[in-house]
């Protein structure tokens, strides 16, 4: 099937890049830094390894996603991999969805290694939450990487876009609290501004309600609120390949 | 040598002597360069906990913690010539109730109010501190009602303020309802009472305890009891 071997493809070229280097050395980083944090808190150093670190992996999960997956769409580009995939029969969609999956499998791998330090301090049951809504966001990532990659055709522009949309849907709750605060500028730009930040916020992902530490810290989340904040990632997963494909198809070459 | 790679003497010389220049002057400015020096710099304004929360970007328990480890830094490293105790107190609680109010949780921020800012010679600073815990008590007391018992033992013990410590322990008494809450800290109302010399007071609330059916343990109850009866001679001993 092409659409595997594309993927596998895409994994492949994973595993012999720096990725796993990479991976390696953020785990490394973030054991080092959280363990010299931990030995200077005077309460809870338990948590504060645990917060620290799953913050940082993430962090670090979603930046090598966007990196990897830009880089390798450029690269593509440039060698004209592209234009010779695309000479083959095989249908665009097919192509795109191969990538993509590979991508998704990828990030989901790395989802895997950074939780695995984590075992040493968290319970098993949210620390499998955890990882699956990693897994899943590492996805929508790179589907949005890929989306800009495609599109923009230049690795910082793609790079810097999907960072960008990242830490607005990361942020937008905190932006809307801020917005309808009591301190919000109650004149007719304020409010305003206020409906266009909802209105941001509604066609942005909810970033913010996965892969929580708190999980991680204070016990598995309600059932309903991780459903919701899975298939939300889902839906989003969804509409940029959408619009990728839709591009992809527009694509002269 | 690695395939590809021209051998090190292909390198023209005044690299070389550039490369080790550089290297002697990032080492000579390292050393010249002065040792900071203490300052006397107080806190900054706390910033809003809606405007860490943005900050935090979704991972607001970390970035409490980090806070938390900043506010602890800022008194005791080598930077910083103010200890925790010359603070502005003001500042210093704004900051604690941000960052409670980023990870409303943690345990942290009132350990640290209680153990090691509450504790401070100044009585203005204390009070402050223990203002605070009481207030941020109230928000979630079954979870932070040790802090607050420790406040209740530093105005009685520190400050000598039995009106206030008896205030910490009722409301330790009237708004704690988790199940393992130790009866200490829900008696700790009728001990303070006893220093105070409101034997009537204390009188009542022993009785109220033993008719309420809280006390379950036997041997407690006897306890409670014969404290009880103590009192009643004391009482009408007068």
């Amino acid at each position: 099937m092409p659409a595997a071997i594309l993927a596998r493809l895409v994994l492949l070229e994973a595993r012999r890049s720096a990725l796993p280097w990479l991976a390696a050395a953020s785990i490394g980083a973030a054991l080092v830094l959280a363990a010299f944090l931990s030995s200077v808190a005077l309460t809870e150093g338990r948590e504060l390894r645990l917060a620290v670190i799953a913050a940082l992996l993430r962090a670090c999960a979603v930046f090598l996603v966007a990196a990897h997956v830009s880089a390798s769409v450029q690269r593509e580009i440039d060698d004209k991999g592209l234009e010779q995939m695309l000479s083959l029969p095989v249908p665009r969609a097919l192509h795109y969805l191969g990538r993509l999956a590979g991508f998704a499998a990828c990030g989901a791998l790395l989802a895997a290694a950074f939780a695995a330090p984590l075992a040493l301090w968290s319970a098993p049951g949210p620390l499998l939450l955890w990882t699956a809504s990693l897994a899943l966001e590492c996805s929508l990532v790179a589907a949005t990487a890929l989306f800009f990659s495609m599109g923009l055709a230049q690795v910082v522009g793609a790079i810097s876009a999907t960072l960008a949309l990242y830490a607005l849907g990361r942020s937008m709750t905190a932006i809307q609290a801020i917005a309808a605060g009591p301190l919000a500028d109650e004149s007719l730009a304020g409010r305003l501004a206020a409906r266009i930040v909802d209105v941001l916020a509604f066609i942005l992902p909810r970033l913010d309600a996965v892969t929580r530490t708190d999980w991680l810290l204070y016990g598995l989340p309600r059932g309903a609120d991780y459903a919701w904040g899975l298939a939300g990632l889902l839906a989003y997963a969804i509409l940029v390949s959408a619009a990728g494909l839709f591009d992809f198809y527009r694509r002269s070459t | 040598m690695k395939q590809g790679e021209r051998p090190l003497g292909s390198v023209p010389r005044w690299l070389w002597i550039a490369l080790a220049l550089g290297l002697a002057a990032q080492l000579a400015v390292h050393e010249a360069a002065p040792a900071s020096h203490g300052t006397d710099r107080d806190l900054p304004p706390a910033p809003r906990s809606e405007v860490l929360r943005l900050a935090s970007l979704g991972e607001p328990q970390a970035l409490a913690r980090l806070l938390m480890l900043y506010l602890q830094a800022f008194d005791s490293g080598g930077e910083n010539a103010v200890p925790y105790h010359r603070l502005d107190y003001e500042r210093l609680v704004d900051w604690l109730g941000s960052i409670v109010a980023l990870d409303p949780r943690s345990q942290y921020p009132l350990f640290c109010a209680a153990r090691i800012y509450a504790e401070n010679a100044d009585p203005a600073r204390m009070r402050r501190m223990l203002d605070f815990i009481y207030r941020e008590y109230l928000a979630d007391p079954n979870r932070r009602w040790p802090w607050l018992a420790h406040a209740a033992l530093l105005a009685k013990h520190e400050l000598k303020d039995l009106p206030l410590a008896r205030r910490y322990a009722a409301a330790i008494d009237r708004h704690t309802t988790a199940a393992d809450v130790p009866l200490w800290a829900k008696q700790m109302e009728i001990f303070i009472l006893e220093d105070m010399g409101e034997l009537e007071a204390e009188r009542i609330m022993i009785g109220g305890l033993i008719e309420s059916g809280k006390i379950t343990d036997a041997a407690e109850a006897r306890v409670l009891k014969q404290r009880l009866d103590e009192l009643e001679q004391r009482v009408h001993g007068r």
